[in-house]
């Protein structure tokens, strides 16, 4: 009968003490009430945003919160086991054996002390009794598995030495170590680049189809849900909201929530609606270039990896190749001997000559994957990064290689927004104190800088009385609302925005995107946004520049290059963005597969052209 | 790594030279003639301008200093026309009140410094190790109090408090042990051990409370990272996530405070040679400090930073070893 449930949850609820000691105690519930069922072959997403509950439920399938101080009532059967009465000993032989886990951040999530293979080999020799040689042997079988290249090699590598992409398939790799019956996967491509998550996300699909294992994916991300499961169940503040089929749920959602999650999933379709743009230019980057010394450890990981007759990543699924471990592209003027001895290290061309501008009122869009350098060129363009060679005007004058006291005037027209609202607030200081500094630094009153700091907090939706507080007290999204505010401080006319939205969920980002659009109208800003998902960069962008490799490989009008891009990169990203309904999500998983079909054979003639 | 040697000892070479420069010319440039002292009572203006000849004192500072340096390279002689003392290379200085080359004196004490760290330093590894772990893995027990409680007590106390406590239990009351007296290994290793016993162990237990707290926080910093969680998640035993992956991270950064604790007490554990009365590098100094026997000073001083250079070098290729992530350069 294989009609069985191998994971069997009912009335789940699992709620933490807070607030021990001074504020008395109390308990918050972060899963209310949860129930449901998977059977072999079987795939449900549970979906929700930060603080639904979704991980909480994922975690309480292995057991993990015992001995954490969380209760949890309700049963949990797994494989036939009772998490709640099941001994230590029984779950430990659960855990990974029958259902193995896949965490959200791929590095954390693996010990840098021990090689990929050796904490692969651990798992199976814990469960399976078997010896250390056919352990090693089973490690490098699995990483074969997953699509690492070399695996035999690598499997004596240490994570560090790891893309992010790779990183996740060691992980998956660990997963399936023991051939689990069920594979719980938390947000396991948050952390990635699309065309890495669409990666996964497809090893995901073929390990289901091929070994049978029921799959469990909690992604707060609606997105990539239609091309990842069957069927999907959305959660809001610990309880199921809506429970069903991946077509008829995102189809034909029943609920409001559903419907404004579905909603906030930015679309690659989705045109800006844009006023029309001066062509006055703003500043404008010629032959823009930016070098560091190559890390050691990445010179010789890519030193080891073209070996004969193989090109740095040729192996290696497309897109993931820029960061195979080594972000040395194309490391400049390899030097040995005495060089060597002498610490010059390779460089690595973060910014290989770009040129492009931006115009008044307008947003430029960079997008890229990691490591093509598109931080390192907004950062120049703000002039946070000197550039090692090439001219940045603004305003026709060149500030490229302009000094600290010369570039002080130029300072407020260029002001940045953050990725991380977290680390780039100092948390020693109430956020109102934080946005007024530039204010006050530039000869601002007090009273006065107060006053306009208020006005600002409102201006980007946070109550004004909300000048004293702490960056802890607010959320990701609140927190980046700070970041805007302090950049709009002092009136700049150019805002770099780096990621602003990559670390939210995708509701807040919708509301995020919205506000710049509206400060940029308000103010008559040009915006640089940088990005590397596509379709929060269509929504925002009058023009796009795309980016690998620190070089532009493309760049037009927003529409032109969504509608209908020229360079193989650009179409290769595009295919990569996931889409809501699932009919296409499977029609796009095939063209991927083709795609990279056709890119082992490319690989192939480019490494030997190389050699 | 060849090349992470070569350029650490440039630079420790460079940094032992500007050291031994600031020395010489604190040292100096302090008030009190050498030659006074070297000539002793009864000294006359003509016998004192000799011994300032024969001592080089009458020279410029920097001339000084050149002949300090040639004198490390090529060895050196102090010619006061009728008598030549030869100091030879690597010369030091010559200590003109005990008339001895400084080097020999340094080497002759420095088996009592190496002993007394070396012995010790195992003790309190052993100790301040194990207590931080386990009170660590027991958090919020009442073991872990008992040990935090030890612990305060012990990095509060003074060497020369525990020292005498240890001498009046163990070799007065009880008669265990002999009052400590260094004795060379070579001569008697039984004797050897038994005498530093006393010491070794006062020591070790000021040392091991910071390796105890560092431990224990590093342990508990550890334990909260992603990595052991999914060695848990794949049902890994306590012991095993504890002992294969969680002591491992713990004790990198242990490495480094044990260079500084080595490097330093090599260079002379001034409290705890007094307080047993073995004459070692740090007795040493303080004499030649209240004496002026100022080339002793420079030289032991110049020994003692060595070490400490040499033992962040170590640890950093130790580092390197423990922690895959780091890189020499």
């Amino acid at each position: 009968m294989t009609e069985r449930l191998l994971v069997d949850v009912r009335d789940l609820r699992v709620s933490f003490p807070v607030g021990i000691g001074t504020a008395g105690t109390g308990t918050v519930t972060a899963v209310d009430g949860l129930s449901f069922g998977l059977r072999a072959g079987e795939s449900l997403a549970l979906v929700g945003e930060s603080g639904s509950g979704k991980s909480t439920a994922a975690f309480a399938l292995l057991g993990m919160h015992r001995g954490t101080g969380a209760e949890v009532s309700g049963t949990v059967r797994v494989a036939g086991t009772d998490l709640a009465t099941a001994t230590d000993a029984e779950l430990r032989r659960l855990r990974g054996n029958r259902i193995a886990m896949v965490f959200q951040d791929p590095l954390s999530a693996l010990d840098p002390y021990w090689s990929v293979g050796a904490q692969i080999a651990e798992v199976h020799r814990v469960h399976t009794g078997a010896s250390r040689r056919a352990s090693r042997a089973r490690a490098v079988e699995v990483l074969d598995r997953v699509g690492i290249p070399d695996a035999a090699r690598r499997a004596g590598a240490h994570p560090h030495e790891f893309s992010g992409g790779m990183r996740q398939r060691a992980l998956i790799a660990m997963a399936l170590a023991c051939e689990p019956e069920v594979l719980v996967a938390d947000e396991p491509t948050t952390a990635l680049d699309v065309t890495v998550q669409a990666q996964i996300l497809d090893l995901l699909h073929d390990l289901r189809q091929q070994t049978g294992m029921a799959l469990l994916l909690v992604t707060h991300d609606l997105g990539v849900v239609a091309g990842a499961t069957d069927r999907v169940m959305v959660m809001q503040d610990g309880r199921a909201v809506e429970h069903g089929s991946v077509q008829s749920v995102l189809r034909a959602p029943e609920r409001p929530y559903t419907r404004a999650l579905i909603e906030a999933v930015p679309r690659l379709e989705a045109r800006r609606s844009a006023p029309p743009v001066s062509e006055e230019v703003l500043l404008r980057v010629e032959d823009l270039h930016r070098h560091f010394p190559a890390p050691r450890a990445a010179a010789s990981a890519a030193a080891s990896l073209s070996g004969p007759g193989q090109a740095p990543g040729s192996g290696e699924p497309s897109g993931e190749a820029e960061e195979t471990g080594a972000p040395a592209g194309r490391p400049a003027a390899p030097s040995g001997g005495l060089g060597r001895l002498l610490g010059r290290r390779p460089r690595h061309r973060a910014v290989d000559g770009v040129t492009l501008e931006v115009r008044r009122g307008e947003t430029l869009g960079i997008v890229g994957e990691s490591g093509s350098g598109k931080t390192t060129l907004g950062r120049m363009m703000v002039r946070l990064t000197e550039p090692t060679s090439g001219r940045i005007l603004l305003d026709g004058r060149d500030i490229a290689a302009a000094g600290e006291r010369e570039l002080r005037p130029v300072r407020r027209d260029l002001q940045m927004v953050f990725q991380d609202p977290v680390s780039s607030l100092n948390p020693r200081r109430s956020i109102g104190d934080s946005i007024a500094e530039p204010l006050l630094a530039g000869g601002t009153g007090g009273a006065a800088a107060r006053s306009e700091v208020q006005g600002l907090l409102e201006r980007v939706g946070l109550p004004a009385a909300w000048y004293d507080r702490y960056p802890h007290e607010f959320s990701g999204g609140q927190r980046q609302r700070v970041g805007i505010a302090r950049a709009l401080a002092v009136r700049p006319r150019l805002i770099v925005c780096d990621e602003p939205v990559s670390a939210l969920d995708v509701s807040t980002q919708a509301q995020v995107v919205q506000l710049l659009g509206e400060l940029q109208q308000e103010f008559g800003l040009a915006l640089v946004f940088i990005a590397h998902d596509l379709a929060v960069v269509r929504q925002v962008s009058d023009r796009v520049a795309v980016m690998r490799r620190g070089r532009v490989v493309e760049q037009g009008d927003a529409d032109t290059v969504y509608d209908s891009p020229q360079h193989p990169y650009t179409r290769r990203l595009l295919a990569a963005v996931p889409v809501l309904d699932p009919d296409e999500a499977a029609v796009r998983r095939r063209a991927r597969a083709a795609l990279r079909a056709l890119d082992r054979s490319e690989g192939g003639e480019e490494a030997q052209a190389v050699a | 790594m060849l090349r992470f040697l070569l350029r650490r000892s440039v630079s420790t070479l460079l940094v032992l030279l500007v050291l031994s420069a600031v020395v010489f010319l604190l040292f100096y440039a302090t008030p009190g003639d050498p030659a006074i002292l070297a000539c002793g009572k009864g000294c006359d203006g003509e016998r004192l301008a000799v011994v300032r000849h024969k001592l080089g004192t009458d020279l410029p500072l920097w001339q000084q200093y050149w002949h300090f340096l040639q004198g490390l390279v090529a060895g050196r002689d102090y010619d006061a026309g009728t008598d030549v003392t030869h100091c030879a290379a690597p010369c030091f200085g010559y200590s003109f009140q005990t008339d001895q080359p400084v080097l020999g004196m340094i080497t002759s004490r420095l088996p009592v410094d190496v002993s007394l760290t070396l012995g010790a330093m195992v003790i309190w590894l052993v100790v301040g190790v194990g207590t931080g772990v386990l009170s660590a893995l027991r958090r919020g027990g009442i073991t872990e109090r008992l040990l935090t409680g030890l612990t305060l007590a012990g990095m509060s106390t003074p060497v020369f408090l525990i020292g005498l406590l240890l001498m009046m239990l163990c070799c007065s009351w009880l008669g265990w042990l002999p009052f400590p007296q260094y004795v060379p290994f070579g001569d008697d290793p039984a004797a050897w051990a038994s005498n530093l016993v006393l010491p070794w162990l006062s020591l070790a237990l000021i040392t091991a409370a910071a390796y105890a707290r560092m431990t224990r926080s590093s342990m508990l910093e550890t334990l909260a990272e992603d990595h052991i969680r999914t060695g848990r998640a794949y049902g890994l035993s306590e012991r095993r996530v504890v002992t294969g992956h969680a002591l491992r991270g713990a004790l990198t950064p242990v490495i480094t405070l044990l260079a500084i604790d080595v490097g330093g007490m090599l260079g002379g554990a001034t409290l705890t040679e007094s307080v047993f009365g073995f004459d070692g590098l740090g007795r040493l100094l303080v004499d030649s400090v209240n004496h002026i026997d100022l080339p002793v000073v420079v030289g032991v001083t110049l020994f003692a930073a060595f070490f400490i250079v040499l033992a962040n070098a170590v640890a950093d290729v130790l580092y390197a070893v423990a922690d895959p992530r780091v890189a020499l350069a």
